[in-house]
């Protein structure tokens, strides 16, 4: 004799849902849970595509050719532009990829050829994992102690190094990541022909994951291009033109910083207008980054 | 109990699985399905409790009754399809951090058949049926993990029997154990389908031909024979059942 | 073949030079000494650090973190309430982003049709993306006035009995910190916690639908115990990151000192927005140090979070199967 509930109330279909308060409370759980995890998601969704729109909304009327080739005008009288922090940004990126891309691809490579697993290069991957946690305004802290204090001065050399460590473990992940899925059997064909260890690296593995560190470097560059905090004590900021790299350097996300702050109407447009320009190259690099790893191929000579 | 297959087509994304199946189960008994890898058996009989539809991009056409009703009727939910239509795997699947009686007892508890005492008794007697109880009886609150795989895969049958199943499908139930495991579960087939319908999939001839009163061969998705097992083997109607039960293909 | 020192031929061996030729001894070595180059700038930022703020850490010692005036007038420094600061609004933030962010993971695995999987993914992960100099940006301007005007007197009307709640609305506060760090640590752990449930075992899920589970049960009995520790990594490191975080915070904090009160609405300050307020007047001297010791704390919590995040992070990678 069957000693289960259902049993004692056959339904004429079996396999109909039977009518118990029990089931009537799984339903309503599995519908609650399905319920809250939509607006979970339409939660994340909804603050992106607003905060997106906002900043189109209030930012695009401002966009013009003043924008990227004028200087702020003083005391938030009407016009100019914020090229200053444009031509800084790209300095600053530029030498912070200088330096970031060179030290981060050779310790990529070293980790995936050379390294392997031996116990000095898992200790130098967890180095750069921690690298990665940490947060950026301690690197500011660093340049700011290291070349700004003895220098006397800020400078532009002092955020392109700070910028550049940070962008050393993103492109050193990568790299490694993409250097590792080239297969081995491409090394072991180069070396077979007779080329040496140096030259199947250089020759045929690297660009063989050329994509892949192409889509780091371009990764690490974007991310650096909106890092504010370890700016303020390294590059401080510079209201003109400037390319000399060993006095302070203007840059985008730190225009925004001290705009948005501003008792001027204008100067607040300005900083919707950079946060534009900005999240566009952010959102660029990003579906760039997508369709490329979407689509990663790898060149088999 | 008796489960009648009109017409099933099934598909894997664009790729199509089963073709135009048509197959009758009689009520109570053991039914193997048989074939190479890769001809279907196993997404057959996922449908016959509608897991295959889980698979993302998976598509199921056609009918199964199960007592003269179609599980893939409109108004019938999955969740009370499955409930009804037990299912033991490949690999033994106990949940591993729960305890040996948690993992007996969890079907119980989902679908609010019994508790307490009446809980206690109805696992009992559903490890004893699936001939466990001696080996756990003081190792209840173990981990499930603890057991040996011919353990957890008796366990396994066990949990699907607490919830008393109409059918009990057995996806190669075997293969993940050895020789004496497999003659337990074996064992314990023998018994079971006096009281269920079991249809169990195989990939051992000799396992169809010592557990199955019937059997079922397909090849590339269709049903190309089926019919008593003793008359399956030795005298095969289709040719490509000759073929495969004389080795010429796997 | 050359004859070599004793002993060179076991240390070249250790550095993988050896036997070959001099262009790969170059590119090795090269290799070997950007590495190494690394390695120094790393440990030399932790040192830097730690030496520069000697001189707060052995005049005040302990109470450094007690002290509740960053006094520079009175040479007397102390970050209690950025201490404070800190720690509620990225207790705030977890309180918040991590229901938000399971939830979204759950729904994105387990409920949404997969045709809208991978963009929405996408989607939520571009949060992640935006800078922190633009939250602040928007929190500064938008949110800020928004939640002192509508959010804040709203939840005083109904929920004022709890502490957290009471006491005069400011729009730069503790509390609107908070609400900028779940939004920016959301994408954190929606992302962690997807890939996480995504490892699921289907064998688990397979289990319990065949016992007649509903979608919710077999989350609740197989995938949540197997995902736990991971998802638990993934938090940590999402505290890490609120409590690292420096611009967009110290754009909506408010930077004024308030007595340590449960009051979230009152304005306070991080040990971020500190260091990102008080770089410029630092005097060399105890005031430097302090602002120096004040990024130590930083560094210091961010890395534990990190480290104990990771080793979780590594034990899922062992844990969750059977011994079969």
């Amino acid at each position: 004799m069957s000693a289960l509930i259902e049993r004692q109330q056959p339904a004429a279909n079996p396999f109909q849902a039977p009518r118990t308060v029990h089931n009537a409370r799984r339903r309503a759980s599995n519908i609650a849970i399905i319920a809250l995890s939509l607006l979970a998601t339409a939660f994340a969704v909804a603050v992106l595509l607003f905060l997106l729109l906002y900043i189109l909304r209030q930012g695009l009327p401002y966009i013009n050719i003043d924008l990227f080739t004028k200087i702020p005008t003083p005391n938030g009288e009407p016009g100019g532009g914020i090229g200053n922090a444009i031509q800084g940004s790209l300095i600053l990126v530029g030498l912070a990829s200088l330096f970031g891309i060179p030290l981060g691809l050779f310790t990529g490579i070293y980790l995936s050829e050379f390294g392997g697993r031996t116990a000095i290069a898992t200790g130098v991957r967890f180095l750069v994992d921690v690298l990665t946690g940490i947060p950026t305004i301690i690197f500011g802290l660093f340049a700011w102690i290291f070349i700004v204090v003895p220098q006397q001065g800020f400078s532009g050399l002092a955020g392109g190094a700070a910028l550049g460590i940070i962008m050393i473990p993103i492109v050193a992940r990568t790299s490694e990541e993409v250097l590792r899925l080239v297969p081995k059997e491409l090394r072991e064909a180069s070396l077979a022909l007779g080329a040496t260890e140096s030259r199947t690296i250089l020759r045929v593995v690297i660009p063989a994951a050329s994509s892949g560190i192409i889509t780091g470097i371009v990764l690490a560059m974007a991310r650096v291009a909106g890092e504010t905090a370890p700016l303020l004590m390294t590059a401080f900021g510079n209201p003109f033109f400037n390319s000399d790299i060993t006095q302070p350097v203007e840059s985008l996300p730190h225009t925004i910083f001290t705009f948005a702050e501003s008792p001027y109407q204008g100067q607040i447009n300005q900083a919707f207008a950079g946060s534009l320009v900005l999240i566009v190259l952010i959102l660029i690099t990003s579906f760039a980054i997508r369709w490329a790893t979407g689509g990663f191929k790898q060149r088999v000579q | 109990m008796a489960i009648q297959v009109r017409n099933l087509n099934v598909w894997y994304g664009h790729k199509q699985a089963l073709h135009d199946v048509n197959l009758t189960i009689e009520s109570r008994g053991a039914t193997a399905i048989i074939g190479p890898s890769g001809c279907g058996k196993s997404t057959f009989v996922r449908c016959l409790n509608r897991l295959h539809e889980e698979i993302a991009g998976s598509r199921v056409d056609g009918e199964v009754l199960v007592d003269d009703v179609n599980i893939y009727a409109r108004s019938i939910q999955p969740v009370y399809v499955r409930r009804h239509i037990g299912m033991v795997f490949q690999r033994p699947n106990p949940l591993p951090a729960r305890s040996v009686f948690e993992n007996v007892a969890i079907g119980l508890r989902l679908n609010g058949l019994a508790s307490g005492a009446a809980l206690k008794e109805v696992v009992e007697r559903s490890l004893k049926q699936a001939a466990l109880w001696n080996e756990v009886k003081d190792r209840l609150s173990e981990p499930a993990s603890q057991l040996s795989g011919g353990q957890q895969q008796r366990l396994c049958i066990a949990r699907a029997l607490t919830i008393e199943p109409k059918i009990i499908l057995m996806d190669e139930p075997c293969s993940a154990l050895d020789p004496i495991s497999t003659f337990q579960v074996e064992e314990l087939i023998r018994e079971l389908r006096d009281t269920y319908t079991v249809v169990i999939v195989t990939h051992n001839m000799q396992q169809a031909a010592r557990v199955a009163e019937k059997t079922v061969f397909f090849l590339q998705g269709k049903l190309i024979e089926e019919g008593e097992t003793g008359r399956f083997f030795s005298r095969p109607a289709m040719k490509e059942t000759a073929d495969y039960i004389s080795g010429r293909f796997s | 073949m050359q004859q070599s020192l004793p002993g060179t031929r076991s240390v070249a061996r250790l550095l993988g030079l050896g036997n070959r030729r001099p262009g790969d001894t170059l590119f090795r070595g090269i290799t070997l000494l950007l590495v190494l180059f690394v390695v120094v700038i790393i440990a030399g930022v932790v040192w830097i650090i730690i030496s520069n703020s000697m001189l707060t850490i052995q005049r005040f010692g302990f109470s450094f973190l007690t002290n509740q005036a960053f006094d520079p007038v009175h040479d007397v420094y102390g970050v209690g309430p950025a201490i404070f600061g800190t720690l509620v609004t990225s207790a705030f933030a977890l309180l918040f982003a991590v229901p938000i962010g399971v939830g979204t993971a759950i729904f994105l695995v387990d409920f949404c049709p997969l045709a809208i999987q991978r963009p929405l993914a996408f989607i939520v992960e571009l949060l992640a993306a935006v800078p922190s100099v633009i939250y602040g940006l928007f929190g500064f301007l938008v949110l800020a006035p928004w939640l002192q005007g509508s959010a804040e007197p709203w939840l005083q009307k109904y929920l004022g009995f709890l502490p957290f709640f009471q006491g005069a609305f400011h729009g730069l506060s503790l509390f609107t910190a908070g609400v900028i760090l779940v939004i920016m640590i959301l994408p954190l752990i929606t992302s962690v916690s997807r890939e996480v449930i995504l490892t699921t075992p289907t064998a688990q899920r397979e289990a319990l639908l065949a016992l007649g589970a509903t979608r919710w049960e077999v989350i609740r009995h197989a995938v949540l115990p197997y995902s736990r520790i991971g998802i638990t990594g993934g938090v940590i490191l999402a505290l890490g990151r609120a409590l690292g975080e420096t611009m967009a915070v110290t754009m909506v904090v408010g930077n004024q000192a308030s007595p340590i009160s449960p009051g979230l609405f009152n304005s306070g300050y991080t040990l971020s927005s500190v260091i990102a307020n008080q770089f410029n007047e630092a005097t060399p001297g105890l005031f430097f140090s302090a602002v120096i010791e004040a990024g130590l704390l930083v560094l210091l919590i961010t890395l534990i979070t990190n480290i104990i995040a990771r080793i979780l992070i590594y034990r899922m990678g062992r844990v969750g199967g059977l011994v079969a």
